[in-house]
């Protein structure tokens, strides 16, 4: 409820307007200790910039990478990062908790 | 998440209306469901259980697993009286995320060194509460002790459903504030709205402690209205 975020989804509406491909990623469930809130939100576009945040720094890089598959396929993706994950070392959350991350392309 | 729905969800956002996103996370269907379409929405239960908590999440629905991101307006605060505890309620206000807006008639009061990064609005509540749009996302805060400016105040806040709403006063200047306000036709539902005296009981002396006793109280009220709504 409360927010003085930047605003991601204008952000989101104005980049794709100018004709730029875009992704929104949400977080949609959480587990344990999560750094952000579900319904979070990191907007990114074709070219891997982004804009707000769904782990608050732990996992956007592996969330960007994902996005720009998901702008080129246009399927949305469903992610999951915890600390069990093999990659933990470099994606985990170090908060020791799971979330899962919603992908999809802004058409 | 298609363009049309995007560029209608930053509309309602903007108009400071409440929307629901409902995404099927399987098969990537979505729709938006502004809160005046609740009420004839199939999902409608599972929307304004969303809505009055403000809180996203997924659902599981005769439609089968659904998101649903819910976008309330951001909170704010809006006080009457560009005083003393005012200066330390509205960097703590604006520290914990609210719109902050102070509107004082008297401008030796409201002035911009007083209120360096502050919204103040030198005008009559009358003139300066309507455009603000005070809504049910809204806490209001009377501090003048002027009840030429307050009480005008309150009641706009009462018939707008402000989530807290909270006067400044000992017992006794309540009591007289009570008096005329019933004078004005409110009923004692309406009063027992109004938080006075005013902040948490935590022997707040100084101007700056009774703002922490104001801002908890008005924390607590957010998240009470959250789970009991």
């Amino acid at each position: 409820m409360l927010s003085r975020d930047e605003d991601i989804l204008k952000a989101a509406e104005d980049w794709r307007k100018n004709g730029r491909g875009v992704a929104l990623a949400t977080v949609v469930e959480t587990w344990g200790s999560a750094p952000r809130p579900v319904g979070s939100n990191l907007v990114i576009d074709e070219e891997g910039n982004f804009l707000g945040s769904v782990s608050g720094g732990c996992v956007e890089g592996a969330v960007v990478t994902e996005a720009i598959d998901v702008i080129e396929s246009g399927k949305p993706k469903m992610l999951e990062f915890g600390v069990a994950d093999e990659t933990a070392w470099n994606v985990g959350l170090s908060c020791g908790g799971t979330i899962r991350v919603y992908v999809e392309k802004v058409t | 998440m298609n363009l049309d729905i995007l560029k209608t969800l930053n509309e309602e956002r903007s108009a400071r209306r409440a929307a629901i996103v409902v995404t099927d996370v399987a098969s990537g269907a979505q729709r938006l469901v502004k809160a005046a379409d609740v009420a004839n929405d199939p999902l409608k239960d599972a929307l304004n259980k969303r809505l009055r908590m403000g809180k996203s999440g997924m659902e599981e629905t005769p439609e089968g697993r659904v998101f649903m991101t819910v976008h309330v307006p951001p909170a704010r605060l809006v006080i009457t009286g560009a005083v003393h505890i005012s200066q330390s309620l509205a960097p703590m206000g604006q520290l914990l995320g609210y719109d902050v807006t102070i509107v004082d008639p008297r401008t030796a009061f409201a002035s911009i060194e007083r209120f360096p990064d502050v919204k103040v609005i030198a005008e009559w509540p009358d003139v300066a509460l309507p455009p603000l749009g005070i809504d049910r996302y809204t806490a209001f805060v009377a501090l003048t002790h002027d009840p030429k400016i307050d009480d005008p105040a309150l009641l706009h806040a009462l018939s707008h459903d402000c989530f807290y709403i909270g006067a400044l006063g000992s017992k006794k200047t309540h009591g007289r504030r009570v008096a005329r306000l019933k004078d004005k036709g409110l009923t004692d539902a309406d009063i027992a709205r109004i938080h006075a005296p005013i902040g948490l009981d935590i022997n707040a002396i100084s101007p700056a402690e009774i703002a922490v006793a104001i801002i908890g109280q008005i924390t607590d009220r957010l998240h009470a209205s959250e789970e009991t709504a």
